[in-house]
């Protein structure tokens, strides 16, 4: 499969573009996925647990070095960042970039080194532009940029900052992301998939 | 090339992405990090790949050059570049009383214990700037058990050392410790600890009374003494599986039977060689005990 893995960023509104996302996506999933919702420093689990109350798929909070499974959501925890390597999960505390730890650009540009063409980056609602440089990274080594068409999201910024960044990003509204998801991760073996470093 | 994020330059001097080769910039970073070890003996060979990388490029383009090979050019002939670079790879980012749940824990399940021995050794592994140190002399001293214990707080960066002994931290962060040291079960007034000064807030020299400061590397050092306490929060997520078993190694060897070891709240001892030895005390607080 050409595909590694899937990292989705969001913000403002996106507990329930989550919700919906995850919910349309099928028990045998067959991609990692990494999540990045911005949140506070202190906030607890109740963010996984309302996510896995959407999905057959199973929830995690992320702790460090946390293997990645197949099908398997991996939630990016408060007060950290989220690198992902390979086949599994990095934490560090380092400084926030542009304001955000965890930053969804730190999780996206990670997975377009790590994995290169096999990586698929997603971006859905939120007030502010992190995401974007993330996702030009990963279509810049070969990956797929995904993003939530801005007319459907709650807050359109964080979209539109993702589609100036990546002009050939597929602009999808909310409800054919998942769709989107699963024809990807049933796309075949094409020559070059880059293996993971 | 995916420069790391929060280092992309605004000047338009940008590698050349499409020759972006990782395979390539792996064996850089290899060889640089092996020229380090060999010539200035910090050996970060086995640290987590994606923040070493992150943290090269950080200064890679700071110093406004193009490749990890010509950074290594410039760390192995400059001493100062090295010391740059030891702290762009030692990241120092902390806070007093971080994770206030862990701290209440301690007190209410790691003091009951601690109260039965007559004398205390504490070790803070990867202490940084000493925030935790202090965070952590408060509470001893709160429970009535500061003077009978000492500290050994120790790092990798002897830069960052020297501010932990000054004890001078950042005004503008006092209200969110003064706000975590409460909610870390804190009984007093957390401006009684500090004095505004030097521009910043000074905190009671007698916190570091029973404080020893030295430098230690946790990846080419041995282990120094037996410890009641071992805290190492955060330090090892820098580094990977292998050299993190090999750590928990040394610090099975530095603590005494029944002694406490305290991680950061997304760390774990799974997988671990040692993850049998211990019990956590509490969960979800990542406190465990050595039972065997
Ligand atoms: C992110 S800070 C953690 C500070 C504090 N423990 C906390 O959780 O807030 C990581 C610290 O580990 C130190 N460190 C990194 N590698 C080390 C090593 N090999 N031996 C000792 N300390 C190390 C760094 O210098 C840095 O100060």
């Amino acid at each position: 499969m050409p595909y590694s893995v899937v990292g989705i960023g969001t913000s403002w509104g996106g507990l329930a573009a989550m919700r919906k996302l995850l919910s349309d996506l099928p028990a045998d999933f067959s991609l990692p996925v990494v999540v990045v919702q911005h949140r506070g420093k202190d906030s607890d689990q109740l963010l996984t647990e309302l996510l896995q109350d959407a999905t057959d798929l199973t929830v995690c909070e992320v702790e460090d070095k946390d293997p990645l499974m197949p099908g398997r959501v991996h939630v990016a925890p408060a007060n950290y960042h989220i690198l992902i390597e390979a086949g599994h999960l990095s934490l560090t505390i380092e400084e926030p970039v542009r304001f955000s730890r965890p930053s969804i650009d730190v999780m996206l540009s990670s997975a377009a080194d790590t994995y290169g063409k096999g990586a698929i980056g997603v971006v859905l609602t939120g007030a502010n532009e992190d995401g974007a440089r993330g996702l030009a990274d990963i279509v810049k080594l070969g990956g797929r940029a995904l993003v939530q068409d801005p007319r459907t999201a709650e807050i359109p910024i964080m979209p539109d900052a993702a589609v100036k960044a990546v002009p050939s990003a597929e602009v999808l509204p909310l409800e054919a992301l998942a769709p989107r998801l699963v024809a990807l991760s049933h796309e075949r073996e094409k020559a070059g998939a880059r293996r993971a470093v | 090339m995916a420069v790391p994020v929060a280092a992309v330059p605004s000047t338009g001097a940008e590698p050349d992405r499409q020759s972006f080769k990782p395979d390539l910039e792996r064996i850089e970073i290899e060889l640089l990090l092996e020229g380090i070890f060999r010539h200035y003996g910090f050996d970060f060979r086995a640290y987590a790949y994606a923040s070493i990388r992150r943290r090269l490029w950080k200064r890679i383009e700071e110093e406004g050059l193009s490749s990890v090979s010509a950074l290594q050019e410039r760390v192995l002939h400059d001493p100062e570049m090295m010391e740059k670079l030891l702290l762009d790879l030692s990241i120092n980012v902390t806070s007093m009383f971080r994770d206030p749940g862990f701290y209440q824990t301690f007190r209410e399940h790691v003091v009951p214990l601690l109260r039965t021995y007559p004398f205390i050794r504490l070790w803070h592994a990867g202490c940084s700037t000493g925030e935790e140190v202090y965070s952590m002399a408060i509470l001893l001293r709160e429970e009535g058990l500061y003077d009978r214990s000492r500290i050994y707080a120790t790092d990798i960066n002897e830069v960052v050392l020297q501010r932990a002994k000054a004890g001078i931290f950042p005004l503008e962060r006092m209200q969110e410790y003064t706000d975590n040291y409460m909610r870390a079960g804190g009984k007093r007034s957390f401006s009684e600890y500090y004095t505004a000064k030097y521009g910043g807030a000074l905190f009671d020299q007698s916190l570091t009374k029973n404080v020893v400061f030295s430098q230690h590397n946790l990846v080419t050092d041995r282990s120094f003494s037996e410890f009641n306490v071992i805290l190492c929060r955060n330090v090892l997520i820098y580094f990977d599986k292998t050299l993190q078993s090999k750590v928990h190694g040394l610090f099975y060897d530095s603590l005494a039977m029944f002694g406490v070891l305290g991680l950061g709240s997304k760390e774990t001892l799974r997988f671990m060689a040692h993850e049998e030895c211990y019990q956590q005390i509490a969960p979800p607080e990542k406190i465990f005990r050595k039972v065997r």
